[in-house]
């Protein structure tokens, strides 16, 4: 069952290049705005040839890398304490509800203004979008906690810091990890967008070059890089989620005792 | 060894007042093994979970030792009848009962050696290594017992624990308790529903009478300390036994109607 979906996944992916080869060939679109699969495909291959293009790859996966970072450690420490403390939950509440749905490309000036082009014009628009995504989960997770599951631990006299550790974080694993995968894909986005708009170094700007010197394959060329990033970066993320959730339901199945 | 004097635990919340349970005094011995009976609903469990320092009374105190239970107490054990949810699934089932000797100052070779004595015990030494949730529902609920033994503690609180197993386990898993009881020498408090299983089990049965909860009768168990399945479950005086608990409890519940 399993080769037989991968075949036709793959059936389905030649069919989709093979559509994109001829449509621009047989002129039903302008070829100049939509170059076919191999034109794409050849500035691909000018492009992974140039040290250039592998500089801002760097950059762009730096920007996203720290970004998500930051913004897991804030978002998993700030959703614990805030539901471990008592009143904090209730306090903050319509604070989180107020701030998480503003979108971070609002605060592109803002940006400008604090770091011009810098890295961290691209970090705070990241960590901003990806933090709402943790903490929200985190917030999710630690409520998940069975009261059967913290009364065993409360009473074999686990204090606050081994209840966390050993009962709280395991819980609220898998809502971490799906809020991680989440803010993965939202970071990638970001990093791209205000690369693109701010002009900081990383593919985003190059794609912006690409566009305004009339570039057009290379430009495609660079987003199916990016398209490509995302893949990768989900397929990691699910991977890394399968190996540590082992023991939960979700990946283990249903077991037959 | 475990003294309740007076117990009253008040419910309230949302402009509902519950009295779950009015006034509760009991002891229980060092070495002893006592059943809490009584009807649904009667308070059994917030009774235990007082005892247990893991809920604070409204009135009176518990006193393990001569000294008041404020907080879950080092000397005692909880087994919750719902396993499933008291081991924890992201554990292996020798990480579960290693989990509590960590807050103890213990070498590591020694919390080993306890895990794999309470494991043996339990008759599921070769399960270390696998998770609860691969276990059957008995399989598991043995490994909660093996995770309170292996804490040794003075007192093992056991809360309607083999409500959720089959009829065929049940019967195991009550002999492994009785044979355990003998071989440790351990206090054991162990509340149920089950009349046949209080007075197969105990060698005291503390009757209950409905919630509001008081105590209606503490019954001495003068059945052999040798029991099996079998024989004493036809052994007339067990018969005699449960019929008198059977009877308390019906009047129980009558009373209960009545006021």
């Amino acid at each position: 069952m399993r080769g037989v979906n991968a075949a036709l996944g793959a059936a389905g992916l030649a069919a989709f290049l093979a559509l994109g080869e001829a449509v621009p060939r047989l002129g039903l679109v302008e070829e100049a705005y939509f170059p076919p699969t191999s034109r794409i495909a050849e500035a691909l291959a000018d492009e992974a040839a140039d040290s250039a293009f592998w500089t801002a790859l760097g950059d762009t996966l730096t920007g996203w890398a720290l970004g998500l970072a930051i913004a897991s450690c804030a978002g998993i420490v700030a959703g614990v304490l805030i539901s471990v403390v008592p009143y904090l939950r209730e306090a903050t509440a319509s604070t989180i509800e107020f701030l998480r749905p503003i979108p971070s490309v609002a605060l592109i000036p803002l940006a400008v203004l604090l770091y011009g082009t810098e890295l961290r014009s691209v970090l705070l628009l990241v960590v901003y979008a990806s933090f709402w995504q943790i903490l929200i989960q985190v917030l999710y997770g630690v409520q998940d906690v069975d009261p059967v599951a913290d009364e065993t631990a409360r009473s074999y006299g686990l204090g606050t810091w081994a209840r966390i550790r050993h009962v709280l974080w395991p819980t609220a694993l898998p809502y971490v990890m799906t809020g991680v995968r989440l803010a993965a894909a939202v970071a990638l986005i970001l990093a791209i967008t205000s690369e693109l708009v701010i002009g900081a170094p990383g593919l985003g700007k190059r794609i912006g070059v690409a566009q305004a010197s009339q570039a057009v394959p290379e430009m495609y060329a660079l987003i199916v890089v990016t398209g490509l990033l995302g893949l990768l970066i989900n397929v990691g993320a699910r991977t890394v989620e399968r190996r540590a959730l082992a023991w939960h339901q979700s990946v283990r199945g249903e077991v037959a005792v | 060894m475990l003294d309740v004097r007076g117990l009253k635990k008040v419910y309230e919340g949302s402009g509902r007042r519950v009295e779950a349970v009015r006034d509760l005094t009991f002891t229980v011995d060092a070495g002893e093994l006592v059943c809490l009976v009584g009807p649904s609903g009667c308070g059994k469990t917030t009774l235990l979970k007082c005892v247990g320092g893991l809920l604070t009374p409204s009135g009176g105190e518990v006193l393990l030792d001569g000294r008041k239970v404020s907080g879950p107490p080092p000397g005692m054990a909880f087994v919750f009848q719902e396993y499933g949810r008291s081991l924890f699934p992201w554990m292996r089932v020798g990480e579960n009962v290693e989990l509590p000797l960590k807050q103890k100052d213990l070498s590591k070779a020694r919390r080993r050696e306890l895990v794999r004595d309470a494991l043996e015990s339990v008759g599921l030494a070769d399960a270390v290594g696998a998770y609860p949730w691969q276990l059957s529902g008995g399989m598991q609920q043995r490994v909660a017992i093996a995770r309170a033994l292996a804490y040794e503690p003075r007192v093992l609180l056991m809360d309607e624990p083999f409500a959720a197993v089959d009829a065929q386990t049940r019967a195991d898993l009550e002999d492994l308790v009785r044979g355990l009881w003998r071989e440790r020498g351990i206090t054991i408090l162990f509340v149920t529903h089950d009349i046949d299983e209080a007075v197969y089990l105990g060698e005291r049965v503390i009757v209950l009478s409905a919630s509001p909860t008081v105590v209606r009768e503490q019954l001495k168990v003068d059945l052999p300390v040798e029991r099996d399945q079998l024989h004493t479950r036809v052994d007339p005086r067990f018969a005699e036994l449960r019929t008198h608990v059977y009877e308390q409890i019906q009047a129980a519940k009558k009373g209960a109607a009545a006021s």
